[in-house]
């Protein structure tokens, strides 16, 4: 167990250690967007008889969240493939479950972290309401859980930077950023509702926001059953990939 | 460090072991046994399986066949056991930039399960001369404190088997000396030491046994001091003074090298017929030189046999 507990430990002081560009900068780039968006939009639009900042504010504390679990176990193993590091962490005796449990578990500290940012700030531009905390928690940290597991896969996968980068922006940026954050899906025409139903990180982002104001566009317990699948398949995915060695014991 | 370790049981048995990339086999079925305490070098050309040998014993990979023991345990099916007991050097110059030095070596421990190693870590610190740098970046550390380093993170956890895939690439000869010397007071200690360097006056000085590879298969087993005994004789160099040649009936005997003739020899008494024989071709002696066999020559020796030399390991 100490080694899974110093591994955990190294991965969250890896990202503590440049906080100011792992935490502070995406808690800068949510508040950047909230100034824009309600600058713009909040005096004409209400979404489910909320305000639209108020509305948008969840939407971006678990994008921001999100992004920076995938970004967390993603960039911490591409570093130390291409560095070589990596060789510390598959020399001694730790396991491939906990080497999973270690990367996405700081994987989620580090979203939380970013989400508590910015929730903070955003108290600025309005006072989200707390309707029902447990569901808010819930899909957090199952959406960190997930994108965690996400980041490692691409880790795992990628050899070089920039495929670590047309993952990101060619999937997981899309994903997020059509996923509800900025809008309900019920403003959509038919047919982009209906691809939205296949995006699980829309799931993630409404029963999110269902914890907030009690008003989702799909029924939170859909959600949480589409998430926990999601969390659980990606999760079974990333051992067995572990398990194999794939890219890290030839 | 670690003591009473005792001596002449195996401390790593490798059977059988075979490893494919592709369309290259890179371990052709290497068999090695290694005793407790002893200092063995694994010498090798360029891809001719030492460091795909190495890895498999860390785990690092996979073998397709075969079985490797690290005292006692197998490094497949007891992996957390066999790995406890290896502390690898690996040969690349690798470093995790976002930690001291003191901060890398007590994460290392807390991946061998090992809390409150300070006390192991400052010892390990003073003897590799890093005592002064503890609490520096890694990033900020020269090439050569960075290996020493790597030396550090591998004895975290004092192992009984320490491998050290060429440690001294790329070092200078002063900190050379000082790891040779702590590793050879580790090995005194009870520590086996497995060594692969191309650096062959240093195998020759440390190693009490060698290996060597050729193309993934062990093509010379056997003490160092066998091994050249086996391949002993002397050597007489020489460079003519121009415009004279080497006579023709000479020519089969020598090879030829920045203007220098090599003569192997069979006995010190060919030499004055050799000479005598120039002498009459009217050939002057410009430089004239006399060379022992040293590991090197064995080396070469044995990676231009297909026999190889073998010898029943301890």
């Amino acid at each position: 167990m100490l080694g899974f507990r110093t591994l955990l430990y190294k991965e969250v002081l890896r990202f503590w250690k440049v906080s100011f560009q792992t935490v502070a900068a995406p808690v800068l780039t949510a508040m950047l967007y909230l100034m824009i968006f309600s600058h713009v939009l909040d005096a004409h639009v209400q979404v489910h008889g909320v305000p639209y900042t108020a509305f948008l504010i969840p939407g971006l504390v678990i994008m921001s969240a999100l992004q920076n679990a995938f970004a967390n176990s993603s960039s911490s193993l591409i570093q130390s493939k291409v560095t070589g590091s990596v060789v510390f962490v598959l020399l001694p005796p730790i396991s491939y479950v906990e080497f999973f449990l270690a990367y996405v578990l700081a994987a989620m500290l580090r979203g939380l972290m970013v989400a508590a940012g910015v929730l903070l700030v955003t108290v600025w531009f309005a006072v989200p309401e707390l309707q029902a905390p447990l569901w808010i928690l819930v899909f957090i940290v199952l959406g960190g859980g997930i994108m965690g597991a996400l980041g490692m896969v691409a880790g795992i996968w990628a050899d070089k930077f920039d495929q670590l980068a047309g993952f990101q922006n060619f999937l997981i940026l899309p994903l997020t950023m059509l996923s509800g954050v900025f809008y309900s899906i019920h403003s959509l025409p038919e047919f982009w509702q209906q691809v939205s139903h296949f995006n699980p990180v829309f799931y993630m982002i409404d029963g999110f926001r269902f914890g907030f104001f009690g008003v989702s566009d799909v029924p939170p317990e859909t959600s949480l059953a589409v998430v926990s699948t999601s969390f659980l398949l990606v999760s079974v995915a990333t051992l067995l990939l572990l398990r194999s060695g794939y890219k890290l014991r030839s | 460090m670690v003591t009473g370790l005792p001596l002449m049981r195996v401390a790593v048995a490798i059977e059988r072991v075979e490893k494919r990339f592709a369309s290259l086999q890179a371990l052709a079925g290497v068999s090695l046994h290694i005793a407790e305490g002893e200092f063995f070098g694994l010498l090798g050309p360029n891809g001719a399986g030492k460091t795909t040998l190495i890895s498999c014993l860390a785990g690092l990979a996979r073998p397709d066949a075969g079985k490797l023991v690290v005292m006692g345990h197998d490094v497949v099916s007891d992996y957390r056991a066999a790995r406890r007991m290896l502390g690898v050097v690996p040969q690349e110059l690798v470093f995790d930039p976002f930690f001291s030095v003191r901060e890398t070596l007590r994460i290392q421990s807390g991946y061998f399960g090992i809390r409150h190693n300070d006390d192991w870590i400052d010892e390990i610190l003073a003897n590799l001369d890093l005592t002064g740098k503890a609490d520096t970046n890694m990033r900020r550390l020269s090439g050569g404190m960075k290996r020493r380093v790597l030396v550090a993170q591998a004895l975290v956890h004092k192992p009984p088997v320490i491998v050290l895939d060429e440690p001294t690439a790329g070092v200078d000869v002063e900190l050379r000396q000082g790891l040779w010397q702590f590793v050879r007071r580790l090995n005194r200690a009870g520590h086996t030491v497995i060594l692969t360097t191309h650096y062959l006056e240093e195998a020759e000085a440390l190693c009490s046994r060698i290996a060597m590879l050729k193309q993934g298969r062990v093509v010379a087993l056997d003490s160092t001091s066998n091994l050249l005994a086996r391949f002993a004789g002397q050597a007489l160099h020489l460079r003519l003074a121009a415009p004279a040649a080497l006579p023709a009936r000479l020519r089969g005997r020598a090879t030829e090298g920045d203007g220098t003739w090599t003569f192997p020899l069979a006995g010190l008494g060919e030499i004055e017929p050799l000479l005598a024989t120039l002498r009459e071709a009217g050939c002057v002696v410009e430089e004239l030189r006399l060379t022992q066999t040293d590991l090197e020559d064995v080396f070469l020796g044995v990676m231009h046999s297909a026999a190889g030399v073998h010898r029943a390991a301890a």
